[in-house]
Formats: C-alpha cells, structure tokens, sequence
C-alpha cells in the first residue's frame, strides 16, 4: 500500500512498515495504564495469530489479574480461568483438541504463587502448548501488592519498607526452574520495554506457536514487562527501572532452546 | 475383558467399577481425576480399560490435585466435551472453586462424589455428610449442581447417564453423590448400552473461532452489577426449570401413618426397617429422593397431609432433614434419626427410634 503525501514538491511513495492486526486484534482502545506492557504483548500474540493464519484455530486462556480481560481485545475463542488455574483450563482444552493452538496468559502472582502447582505439572506433562508470562514484580490489579517475583528490596502496599527476603523469601525464578524440567521444550525469557525487545518477542511468540505443531512439549515464554502504576513512577522511569533493576535479576535471553 | 461385557447379561461389579464402565460406555471424551480414598477404583478402572477399548477415544489423565482436575474439566467442558471427574469428600472441597466457575459459565459436566466421613480428614468409611455442599451449591455464589442419589450399584452405572443428559440438557454441572459403601460394594448390574447417549457439539464450545463467524468466550466474569445480576436472574430461571426433573421414590406410602425419608444408602436401610414396622402392625412408608436437588419438596408437602409424622433417616448429623421440615412447612412432626463417623445405622435402632415417637404419638393422641 502506498499513499500520497500532501506536499508541494516532490512527491513521496511511503512503505508501510507496520498496520495494526485488522482480524485478530478488537480495534478498541485498552483498558491498560499508560505505558503498561500488556497491550504490547496483547498486539504481537494477535499479530502472530494473523501472520501464521491460526486466529480460526487458536484457544487463549485468559487469567486472573490485570488481564482478566484478554478476550475483549483478542479475537480467538478464549476461556477465563480461575486464579492460578489457567494452565490446567488449557490442559483439558488441548487433550480434547489437540489439533488446535492453545495458549495461557498469565501474570506472576496468578502463575508463580497460586498457581505454582499448576505451572510446573503442566511443563513437567509436556503440555503442547504456549504459556505466556508477564512479570512485572507486583500484583497490578488488586492494587500493587507484592508478587513472588518482587525484587529484594522493593517497596510495594504489602511490603511497604521494601520487600524483606528473610521475611517472605527470595524472588521466585520460576521460567529458570521450568527450564530443568523435561518437558519444556522452548523456554526464554523477552521484553517489550523498546522497539529493539519488541521485535524479539515477537519472533519468540512466533517461534512458540510454530513449535507447537511439533507435539514436542511445552513453551513458555516470560516477558519481563513494567506496572507504571503499581510501581508509582512514570512510564519512563519505569523502563529505567526494568534496564536497571530487573535485568539484572532476570536476564533476557534463550533459557532452553530445542536441540533438533 | 469387554467381550465378556453382554448388555443382556447382568454382571457382579463393584460400584465404583461400574460406573467407570458406564463411563466409558457413555462416550466420555475425557476424565481427569486424583486419587483418594474410597473412589481410587473408578480412575483404576479407567486407566487400566481406556487403552483396551480401540474403538474409544477418551483422554484419562490423573492431575497433580484436585484442583487442577476440576480446572482441567472446566477447560475441556468449555471446548464441548463430555468430562467426568470423581473424588471423595476432602478432595469435593478442593474442588468447590472450580464447581462454582463452572456453574457460573454454565458448562455442562458430571461430578462424582464418593462420599467419606468428616469433617476435616475424618474416615475412609461411608457417610452422607456431604448433602449441604451438593445441594446447597457448595462454592461461593448463588448456584446449583444437579444431584443425582444413587442407592446401588445398578444407579451407580445408570446416573452416569442420567447425569450427562441432565447435565447436557441444562448447561448445568451434575453431581452423583453417592458413598464409600456404594462404590465399593459388589452387585448385580446391567450396564448401560454402549454408545447410546447422543452427543453433540455446542455452538458456544472454544474449539477455535468459526471463520468470519463470532468469537466464543467461556466465562463467569460480568463486571457490572446490572449484568451479573442479569446472570443470576438467568441461572434461578434454569433451576426453575429444573423443577420437572425431580424423580423420587416411593415405597408403601398408600396407607402410610409415618413417612421415613431418606437417600442413597440410608433408604435401602429403611426398606427393611418398613418390613420391621409392619411386622409390628405400624404402617410405615418411605419417600426417597433420587434428585436432591432439584428436590421433591412439592410431593412431601402433599403426603405431610396424610401422615403422623416423619423420620428423616441420614448418615450425617441432620442435613437433609432441614429440606423435609422446610416441604412440610410445620404440618407434622419431622423428627431425625442419624449415624455419623462413617457409621451406618442398622434397621432395629432406626426402628427404635421410631417407635420413640410413634409411643409419645398414643399418648398424645
């Protein structure tokens, strides 16, 4: 597609290097706080969808927690899970249609404290499916309370002198412990907090949904991603504090790639 | 082992394996199950005869929890399949969030409650303690399950069936409760013909977006007050509904002084309590719900008109018996009469009981 630029002299043929999913993706505006990472991890898994021509086979499970909402954005069949149990809802809906893409979409207090049990049997099953991490260190919906990712240190409304380890423990690494467990088949760790993560995120969610035709167990990807809000700073300040204060604890990058 | 399985012959099978045949016989399209004690025969039977049956194609899966099992059904009930899970009371309450998702979403599913004695940990033994939980929804919220009462093996194997197309028919999650005795007990049964309950895709399963066709969600999620209550409105017009499903039974009640009431296990003690009361010359007579709910409460009211008084007969501390006293709404004495700790109550000290009451009943009178 090109279009004509209004200008005097010369005329110019613009590329378009970028349109919005048009099937997969509502055109409505999210509900999400400015500079929030979810609408950005919402856009490439539909953009994925559209590209790979899956959105009439593709099941979402939506969580609890900020994006309990995920189906009034993403337009696949999806199903809304209890707290913690969106990776045993998308267990029973891959046995009994095991041609069908599937995909969980999770937050850290919803897939790394309540339902821990849940995410490590389903890796450990192998399920082949896609489950989709968001880490943001905080429990953005209730209010910005502490999560088991919180870093040491940081302050949250229940951890309000900064998160104490001896009290609650150490930062749950959840995607490194999935990675040791055979049935994880693809295991990384991504971003969205600029362009350059963005485009390899993408590439991840890609990958992801290719492998799982393969029936070779589960993918998980974790995106290390912000809660302006939760954290009480700025869209800027909090891409600062990803750079500065999350990577260093959760490193982006492959975790287990396949061998073959 | 399935060719020895004729439909006309009857065989001797426990509960618990007999419905996990009956299972399979109604076409099941997945179970996911933990195991517990006294319904561990049921996932057994499962995984040891699902690979046998080349003609089946039924998922059998034995999740971390319950828990998970009752999320892993919701998920494939959602996607239109026909899922059964089974457990026994503690594991029941593990799964009580689960139940009231998947009531709320309205997905059609059947639920096994082998029932043991508690609270808490409590005995591997039979009891009825778990009435409440079945009937009164059990989870948070307002709902309902369907609550089918088994009292032999041969109900054990029908309300599989039975449960399924209730269950299909109302979008509503089935309950069989049933308890440790029933399911392990042998007796003669005549299983359920194979392939004879019909299945049919929902158009609201997630099984990927029709093309050009409209999204599915499966939720319970409604955000605006105006729009849940809508639901709840929605939900109460289902279980009215319901109200013509209500089987029960009834056994010597034409000329019946005092009416005995009681489910599964507690009424095939009653039977014989019947026969020690006539023996007396006291005309006793039994009204058993087979639905708990929805429950038989209009034709308890009807016979409250023609008895004395009634006896609610239960393995529990009183449960069912609120239901009685509220259907016979002060018309007669309803009294109660029950063992509790896995303990079932033997037809002479029901009797005694019994007689208790008819005696004061003369005296009165």
């Amino acid at each position: 597609m090109s279009e004509k630029l209004y200008l005097d002299e010369p005329e110019l043929e613009l590329e378009e290097v970028y349109c919005k999913p048009t099937e997969a993706l509502y055109d409505i505006p999210f509900h999400y706080c400015p500079g929030c990472g979810h609408s950005v991890v919402h856009r490439l898994l539909m953009e994925v969808v559209e590209e790979l021509g899956i959105q009439e086979e593709t099941i979402g499970v939506a969580p609890v927690g900020c994006s309990v909402f995920a189906y009034h954005y993403m337009n696949v069949d999806m199903q809304e899970a209890a707290h913690g149990r969106a990776s045993a809802v998308a267990t029973g809906i891959k046995r009994v249609l095991p041609d069908k893409y599937v995909f969980s979409y999770q937050g850290d207090g919803d897939l790394a404290a309540i339902g821990t049990a849940e995410t490590i049997h389903t890796v450990n099953r192998g399920e082949n499916i896609l489950m989709v991490f968001i880490n943001n260190g905080i429990y953005g919906m209730t209010g910005g309370q502490m999560a088991p990712t919180t870093l040491p240190g940081q302050v949250t409304s229940t951890s309000p002198y900064g998160r104490d380890v001896k009290m609650v423990g150490h930062p749950l690494k959840i995607t490194e412990m999935l990675a040791l467990l055979p049935g994880a088949y693809y295991v990384t760790r991504q971003s969205v907090h600029n362009p350059n993560a963005v485009r390899k995120c993408k590439k991840a969610l890609t990958k992801a949904f290719q492998y799982q035709k393969l029936n070779k167990g589960t993918c998980f990807i974790e995106i290390v991603s912000n809660c302006p809000s939760g954290w009480k700073m700025t869209p800027v300040e909090s891409i600062k504090y990803i750079e500065e204060y999350m990577f260093p604890l959760y490193p982006i990058g492959d975790i287990k790639v396949p061998k073959d | 082992m399935e060719k020895e399985i004729r439909k006309e012959e009857p065989q001797l099978m426990k509960g618990n394996d007999a419905l996990a045949e009956a299972a399979i016989r109604a076409n099941i399209d997945a179970y996911f199950g933990y195991p517990i004690t006294p319904q561990s025969e049921v996932i057994e039977y499962l995984t040891r005869e699902v690979p046998n049956r080349k003609d089946k194609n039924i998922v059998v899966l034995q999740a971390e929890s319950e828990v998970a099992s009752i999320n892993m059904m919701y998920g494939a009930a959602g996607a239109g399949a026909r899922v059964m899970t089974s457990s026994s009371s503690p594991g029941i309450s593990l799964m009580q969030e689960g139940l009231s998702y998947i009531a709320a979403a309205q997905l059609p599913c059947l639920v096994v409650n082998v029932v043991r004695g508690g609270p808490g940990l409590g005995t591997i033994q039979p009891s009825q303690g778990d009435y409440f939980q079945a009937t009164k929804g059990g989870g948070h919220g307002d709902y309902h399950l369907i609550v089918l009462a088994p009292n032999s093996v041969q109900e054990m194997a029908d309300f599989v069936f039975e449960g399924f197309r209730l269950a299909e028919k109302y979008r509503n999650p089935a309950m069989i409760l049933t308890d440790g005795a029933l399911g392990q007990m042998m007796e003669k049964v005549y299983l359920p013909e194979d392939n004879s309950l019909p299945k049919n895709i929902p158009e609201w399963a997630t099984r990927g977006k029709p093309k050009g066709g409209k999204q599915r969600v499966v939720t319970s999620l409604h955000i605006q007050p105006e729009q849940m209550e809508a639901i709840n409105h929605q939900l109460l017009a289902k279980y009215e509904e319901l109200q013509k499903e209500v089987k029960y039974e009834e056994i010597q009640t034409e000329d019946a002084e005092i009416l005995l009431t009681a489910f599964g296990l507690s009424s095939r003690i009653c039977q014989k309590v019947i026969d020690l009361g006539r023996e007396k010359g006291i005309k006793i007579g039994l009204l058993r719900p087979i639905t708990l709910y929805p429950f038989p409460s209009k034709r308890i009211n009807e016979l409250a008109d023609k008895v004395e008084f009634m006896m609610s007969v239960e393995m529990n501390a009183g449960q069912m018996v609120q239901d009685v006293k509220l259907a016979v709404n002060g018309k007669v004495p309803v009294y109660f009469k029950g063992r509790m700790g896995g303990i079932i109550p033997t037809p002479e000290e029901i009797l005694q009981e019994l007689l208790l009451h008819y005696e004061n009943l003369k005296v009165v009178g």
